[in-house]
Order: C-alpha cells, then structure tokens, then sequence
C-alpha cells in the first residue's frame, strides 16, 4: 500500500489559453469553475465556447461545490513519463452539478479507490509555481 | 440504388518485415517498401496508381513521378480505406495506393510511445496515456456487469497465441499463454496487465484499391468491401472517457458502445448480420476492447461480452475467431498509424486463403475495425469475396 500524494516531479503543466483562462485562474484562488448554459442550465466540463446541449453560445463560470463522486478509476504501474511517481489513481468524478472532470486521487491508500466513493477537490501546485495549480480529489 | 462499392475491389496487400526495430530504415523507407511489395501483390507497376491516400504515401507520388494524381491526406486506417474507395467509386481515381510506415521514432523507452501522450491541459498533467484511457472504461464496464480480469486475460491469451504460431509476428514463438500467464505479468494501468495491452514496434503497411472492371488485370483474388463506416466523439485523450458520455442526436449511442453505428450501418449496407461474418479481425490496444466491441456490434446483449468471449466462439476453430494474425499484442503495433490498417490486410489475406497460420477454412465474411472506446472512436469495414 502506497499513500497517494500529488506529483511534484517535472510533470508537463497547463498552458492556459483564452478559452480556459477563468478555470485556471479559479484553481488559483482555489475554487473549481465549471461553466453552465444560461440558456438550458446544462453543465459544460472542459471549457468550451459553446453549449454541448444545445449549442448556445451564452456560457457562464459558476463555482463548483467541489464534491462529487468516482465514476470510474485506475491504478498506474507504468509511469506514462520518468516525472511521475507510481503508483498514481487517474479518476473521473461526475461532480454534484452533473459534469465529469479527469484528476487524481490523493490523501488515502492507493487500495482505498472504488466508483460511487465521495471524494471532495483540494488543490495543489505540483510543477513548483504559483502560476499553475491543479485540482485533485480527496476522500470525502 | 447500387452498392456504393459494388465498382470497387482490393487486389494488393502487403506487410513488409514487423519488428520492434527496424535497423537502417525509417519511416519513408519502410512505407515505399511496403508499397512497392502491395503494388507488385497486385501485379501491377507503380505507374498504374492515379491516386494516393496518406502523407507518406505523398511521398511515393513525387518519388515515382506518378503525378499528377488524386490525393488524400488522411491517415488513419479504415477511414482511408474508405476514402480510397470512394475516390475510385466517384471516378476520381482509377487505383489507389494506401501506405504507411513507422521506423525510428520510438526507440528511447523510459517514457511511454509519442502516440499514446497527446499533451493537453486537461490531462497531461494527470499522467494520463493511451492504456489508463481505456482502463477508465475498462473498469466502469467491471461495475456495471461484474466483468472479471479472467475473461480479459482469455482474450488476451488468444491474441497472443494467434501471435506465437505466425512466423511473420514479431513475438512469433514466444507462447504459447495461459490467461493465468497474462494476470501474472506486471501491472500496467489497473486492470490492464502488461500482457492485455498492445506492443510497440516498427513496419510498413500498404494496399492497392482497383476499378472492378479492371480485376482481370490483377494477380490475385479480388477482395470486396461490403460495407463500412466510421463512428467517431471528438478528439482522442483530450476530455475525460466517461463510458456514458452521449449525444444530442443519437442519445442512445453512448462513448460506450462506439463503433454500434458505424457496425449497423456497415451490415445494413451489406445486406449482413453479426452470424454471417466468419473472421473477426478487432483492432486488439487491449484485451478489454475485443469483449465490449462484440456488445457494439450486436454479436453479444449488452453487459455479456465477458461470457461471450469465454464460451469458445473466438478460438481458432470457432464460429468468431479474432485478430487471427496475432494483433497488435504479438503480430506488430508499427506506430501511430500502421497497425490501424493491419486488420484489414489481415481480412484480405484470410478471404484469400493465404494466411501461413490460423487460416479460417472458407471465410467468406471478414469483419475489421480500428480504434477503441478509450480513444473515443471506432471504426468498421466489412470484407467478403463475392462483389457486392
């Protein structure tokens, strides 16, 4: 059993671009932002400039609760570059407003993930800069 | 209406040597080799291609001075298949050379393939690669149906087999596996082991389409495409592979059960159904894919695929054998796109009669496919040896 931590190696980072600016600032401040429809209330994860439900361009940044819960998970053995330590947990949590998004899992045993687990976002700077940080999950 | 490819027939295949290196090639000199042996396959001369799909193909237009000519750009296996087809069925082309190549580019293994690592904000930094993509829907079709490590691990053994019996497969003789032997090897990416996931090697790949009219000029068995199609969400390994992700036009087809369109629209084109196909040549990036492509595709109800694989229809000699030639698990995983047309020179070679192992004794049927619900898209061609 292995504690699951974030990455702090040479892991490649976001580059943010005009679209997903306001999501990466709002990591910043530690707060997740996904974006809803104004003209449907459909929630759009990643950032886009158009409704994925009915294809209005009137999208707006809300705050997220930042709760959700494992959809679906994996344990990875092979590290996809040299920068990243194993075992790590990619998962994919359907969050309280009803969009997926695609992170980690750190803060429990690397044997504590199951889908249907609650797990709640905490945010770190894993590449050494204040400019970016990532959202991850931990066990709610 | 006609069949749209009633006009249409694959007279040339060729695989060059597959090997997890290819000493003094790279990837232009691979893919001319490939498609002067697909050319001469035909028996044809390099001056009777008026059209080319693929950049490196591109490449053979200047070199042969066969321009001007038709061409196409597009890449990736099937799709270009198809496109070749409709090229020739337009009366654009009269005989399209599809070829391509990897050697070289891979060689320094510390990191995963190039191909398998997109660099993308929304994932990059999570780790993620081609094998936990598919292990993402892997594991959700684990919950929603109980499917069990043992009946991947069956398919990935019979992959592999098909492998070790075929002296033109990179891990020719390297068997034969037990599923016992593929939940012993290391973990990969949960529930992936190192024996349920593709290789990486090196190898060119080419084929030869022809007006059907012009077949008495060719040396070898015509082969016909039947029907086709191609079912695709967007991006690869860029947006989270939730197996439930859906549309808003066909929201019954979910990311899940990708490649269900373009299969019902492939056998709806032929005239055809799941029980008529005779070889079942599924593109193999992990043993999971072969089990939920037989949901897809309607051989097996939704959830059952782990049964279905277990109840003897894929092993040599049953009524669905699969990725004859060894796949990309032992045959040859040649880059980002070579692999993707081997399934269907695999088609072709069984409908000939020609495999030097795992032969299907009178195919006349060949059902091929590319892709996977880890990359969000698959893709359908349907082979037989009666013109459509």
């Amino acid at each position: 059993m292995t504690l699951l931590t974030p990455q702090s190696g040479d892991i490649p980072l976001p580059v943010p671009g005009p679209i997903s600016g306001p999501y990466w600032q709002g990591c910043r401040e530690g707060i997740l932002r996904f974006q809803r429809c104004s003209d449907c209330g459909a929630s759009t994860h990643t950032p886009a400039l158009m409704c994925a439900a009915c294809a209005s361009m009137s999208l707006e940044w809300v705050d997220s609760s930042g709760r959700g819960e494992i959809y679906s998970w994996t344990r990875v053995w092979r590290p996809v570059t040299p920068a990243f330590v194993t075992p790590y947990v990619p998962i994919i949590v359907t969050m309280e407003e009803g969009w997926f998004i695609l992170s980690n899992l750190v803060g429990c045993e690397d044997d504590a993930v199951a889908i249907g687990q609650p797990v709640e976002v905490v945010f770190h700077n894993s590449g050494g800069t204040d400019d970016i940080v990532l959202p991850y999950f931990q066990r709610a | 209406m006609g069949h749209p490819f009633r006009d249409v027939a694959i007279v040339g295949v060729h695989n060059t040597k597959q090997a997890r290196v290819l000493e003094g090639h790279d990837s232009q000199s691979i893919a001319l080799e490939a498609a002067l042996g697909a050319i001469a396959d035909a028996g044809l001369e390099p001056r009777d291609i008026d059209g080319v799909v693929g950049g490196i193909a591109s490449n053979f237009l200047y070199q042969s001075r066969i321009g001007p000519a038709w061409r196409s750009m597009s890449p990736l296996g099937i799709p270009a298949v198809i496109e070749g087809a409709m090229a020739i069925a337009c009366g654009l082309a009269n005989t399209v050379l599809i070829a391509t190549g990897e050697a070289g580019s891979y060689r320094q293994h510390a990191s995963t393939a190039p191909w398998t690592r997109p660099t993308n904000e929304f994932v990059a930094a999570y780790g993620m690669f081609t094998a936990a993509e598919f292990a993402l829907m892997a594991r959700r079709h684990m919950h929603m149906y109980g499917t069990t490590p043992e009946s991947m691990a069956h398919v990935a053994a019979t992959i592999r087999n098909n492998g070790h019996v075929n002296p033109e497969a990179v891990y020719f003789g390297r068997g034969p596996f037990t599923a016992a032997d593929v939940l012993e090897s290391r973990m990969v990416a949960d529930p992936f082991h190192l024996l349920d996931c593709a290789m990486t090697s090196e190898g060119g790949t080419a084929l030869v389409l022809t007006r059907a009219d012009r077949i008495d000029d060719t040396a070898k068995m015509p082969v016909f495409l039947l029907g086709g199609g191609t079912d695709h969400y967007g991006p690869s390994y860029q947006h989270p592979p939730v197996w439930d992700l859906g549309g808003v036009r066909r929201p019954d087809l979910i990311a899940g059960h990708v490649g269900r369109r373009a299969a019902e629209e492939a056998f709806a084109t032929a005239g055809l159904g799941p029980s008529d196909v005779d070889v079942c040549e599924f593109y193999d990036p992990f043993s999971f894919e072969l089990l939920r492509q037989f949901e897809a595709f309607g051989f097996c109800a939704e959830g059952e695929g782990g049964d279905y694989v277990m109840s003897g229809v894929i092993e040599p000699g049953g009524r669905h054998p699969i990725t004859t030639d060894g796949g990309t698990m032992s045959f040859s995983h040649g880059g980002a796109s070579v692999q993707l047309f081997q399934r269907v020179i695999r088609g072709v070679q069984q409908l000939r009669g020609e495999c030097v192992s795992s032969q299907v004794a009178d195919a006349e049927v060949a059902m091929c496919t590319g892709g996977g619900s880890g990359a969000l898209f698959t893709d359908v061609l349907l082979l037989g040896k009666e013109r459509p």
